[in-house]
């Protein structure tokens, strides 16, 4: 096994929803999340909206401070750094958001944009960034004559690969894609995904993506992890999630994808979850899947099931049958 | 085809926007037909004119865009030449929309059963009271849960699965002949998506309507379609019924499309990528629109747009590979 870049233990966030003079509740976004991101490796996280993904991704970011909870880069806990450490940690990590329209500043020229990074980071400036920026369009499959242009000029794919090669600019060893291709169409996403491998391959990044969509995480990632209502409910390599499903949720969650084959057309059908994912204010008591789980037991509405190895480092978290 | 009855006939119609930039040509002599009780799918790449032939067969089409030539045959009348007047009587009678996004196409400010009861008061004259009980009725059908509370709530104080739900029950208001659906499940989550899909598909074989379905989601396609027609910058480039299509697709556009879709089986492989990018639709290519991505381009290709050929029984390809005698040229 690989060393892990990444640890996150019991990794907790509640976002507090406040009156004019107290907290009145609390959002359970991350709920004890364990999560281990082996150096080189790519882990993706699926689940629909609202069950924790981009908070759980931020969290490991230190973009939101957790409630409770440890993220270790390189073995050193980050929650208590130091300036300094924060500052090399900066450099290190780096995401790819979804929306490549919102995400680059619409006044900057494409060389201010992409070389922002090496700036904050004194990696280079004047002629010395702009030759590393000319250098950073030509990895993503751009020109130099896109240096001197506004955001607006490019297109949705053309925009991603601009905030790919921002991303990029610092030498990062991590990169968050946060539903980096979502917004794509199928070809120009087929191009970002052979591109983002290709980078990995060359640069030995580690990646975390995250998707909703199914076949976009099983393409890229070699682990992936299902959460459902702020918690991990399974965790696996590609083989074993997608193969293998173990979790009633992951399950239904799988069959409820559309497939390719229009012969599958009503094999689906009996396996399709019903109801809508609850509210992670006042979530569920004991498993938070219950509710909706076509297997639910006695046990399930009162106690947590822990999230356990049922062989080969396939985790997963719920009581056995 | 015309043994089996067609609803509605799409004939070599063509849509162009006459803006500052240019004329952009987003359809270019679009042609389809679907048969009563099927559903017919459109799919395409963003810009290739799916949502405008859904505009243009509800008489829709904004301001700097016109419909410029072709027919639009609802039951063999004209849309076309129909008045506005007489268009406000079909739209939402007889041919009804869903959208993609159901928050957006909500009006905030009513509630949802008076929304969904609007085409009863409107088209069918029904008294308020009686629209509003029909309406929770019709809601409850969409299997929203509660349809009773959920009728006294506004748009707002919905999910979007239920929102959804509630615009499909208005579309249905009227048992319409005809129902688009313009993507109505890209802005859902997974699970909540496949109860939409089987939902209309229920729903469909009940009212025995026809659907004109829209969407970029080729795996949506083969879970839901009958026919499919794939656009590609303003023209359908194949037509097929939707085993055929994921079988044996023809035209070198599909035939690419399909295999750039990351599935089980390619995984950790390059994906194929279809080289260059969608061209502008404001001097689009000439000849075939995809020429200059194509891997089997021919001097003609650039020169003739190609027609479309029946090179199966049911099974259209405009592409010149197929319109010549088979000699592979």
């Amino acid at each position: 096994m690989t060393t892990a870049l990444f640890e996150c233990r019991n990794l907790t966030k509640f976002f507090p929803i406040r009156n004019l003079f107290r907290e009145t509740a609390r959002v359970h976004a991350v709920e004890d999340v364990n999560l281990t991101i082996p150096e080189g490796g790519t882990v993706g996280l699926v689940g629909e909206s609202g069950c924790g993904k981009t908070t759980l991704a931020r969290t490991i970011l230190l973009l939101i401070e957790p409630t409770s909870g440890q993220v270790l880069f390189r073995g050193e806990d980050m929650v208590t750094r130091t300036k300094r450490q924060l500052r090399q940690f900066r450099r290190e990590t780096a995401i790819v958001f979804q929306d490549p329209y919102s995400s680059l500043d619409p006044r900057m020229l494409i060389a201010d944009v992409v070389g922002e990074p090496l700036v904050i980071h004194r990696v280079a400036f004047g002629e010395d960034r702009d030759d590393a920026v000319l250098a950073l369009l030509e990895r993503v499959g751009l020109k130099a004559e896109h240096m001197y242009r506004y955001p607006h000029e490019f297109s949705g794919g053309q925009r991603q690969r601009l905030a790919i090669a921002r991303a990029l600019a610092a030498d990062p060893k991590f990169i968050l894609l946060d539903e980096a291709t979502s917004a794509l169409d199928v070809s120009v996403q087929a191009k970002i995904l052979n591109m983002l491998n290709g980078l990995k391959a060359d640069l030995g990044l580690t990646y975390m993506f995250i998707s909703h969509d199914l076949s976009v995480v099983r393409h890229l990632s070699d682990h992936i992890g299902v959460m459902y209502l702020g918690r991990m409910v399974e965790y696996g390599t590609r083989e074993q999630v997608f193969d293998a499903p173990t979790h009633p949720y992951t399950r239904g969650l799988l069959a409820a994808a559309p497939s390719l084959d229009p012969d599958d057309r009503d094999r689906a059908r009996e396996v399709v979850l019903q109801g809508e994912v609850p509210s992670a204010v006042e979530p569920p008591s004991g498993c938070r899947f219950h509710p909706r789980c076509p297997v639910c037991k006695a046990q399930c509405d009162s106690e947590r099931p822990a999230l356990v190895d049922v062989g080969d480092g396939h985790l997963v978290a719920c009581f056995p049958a | 085809m015309e043994a089996k009855e067609d609803l509605l006939v799409v004939d070599r119609l063509k849509t162009q926007f006459f803006t500052y930039g240019g004329v952009v040509e987003a359809l270019d002599e679009v042609s389809f037909e679907i048969e009563k009780g099927e559903i017919f799918g459109l799919v395409g790449e963003s810009g290739c004119g799916k949502s405008v032939t859904a505009t243009s067969i509800l008489g829709l089409v904004s301001k700097p865009g016109r419909v410029i030539s072709g027919r639009i045959l609802l039951d063999g009348e004209d849309l076309l030449r129909k008045s506005e007047r007489e268009m406000n009587s079909i739209r939402g009678s007889r041919i009804a929309m869903i959208f993609q996004d159901p928050t957006s196409s909500l009006n905030p400010l009513f509630r949802i059963g008076y929304q969904v009861a609007e085409p009863y008061i409107h088209h069918q004259r029904r008294a308020k009271r009686k629209a509003l009980s029909d309406a929770t009725g019709i809601l409850a059908k969409t299997g929203l849960p509660d349809a009773d509370e959920k009728a006294r709530n506004y748009p707002h104080e919905l999910s979007g699965g239920m929102r959804q739900r509630a615009m499909i029950a208005m579309s249905l208001t009227c048992e319409p002949d005809l129902l688009i659906a313009d993507e109505p499940t890209t802005n859902l989550d997974v699970t909540i998506g496949r109860q939409i899909l089987d939902l209309v598909k229920d729903l469909q074989r009940e009212f025995g309507a026809s659907v004109l379905w829209i969407t970029h989601d080729m795996a949506v396609v083969a879970q839901m379609c009958d026919r499919v027609g794939v656009m590609y910058a303003g023209s359908i480039v194949e037509k097929t019924d939707v085993r055929t299509l994921f079988r044996n697709a023809k035209h070198p556009y599909t035939e690419r499309l399909l295999r750039a879709i990351p599935s089980a089986a390619t995984s950790s492989d390059r994906l194929e990528e279809i080289p260059g990018s969608v061209p502008r639709l404001i001097h689009p290519p000439t000849g075939c629109r995809f020429h200059p991505r194509c891997d089997y381009a021919a001097p003609v290709c650039s020169e003739t747009k190609p027609l479309e050929r029946e090179v199966d029984p049911g099974h259209w390809v405009a592409c010149h590979r197929f319109s010549g005698p088979k000699d592979g040229t």
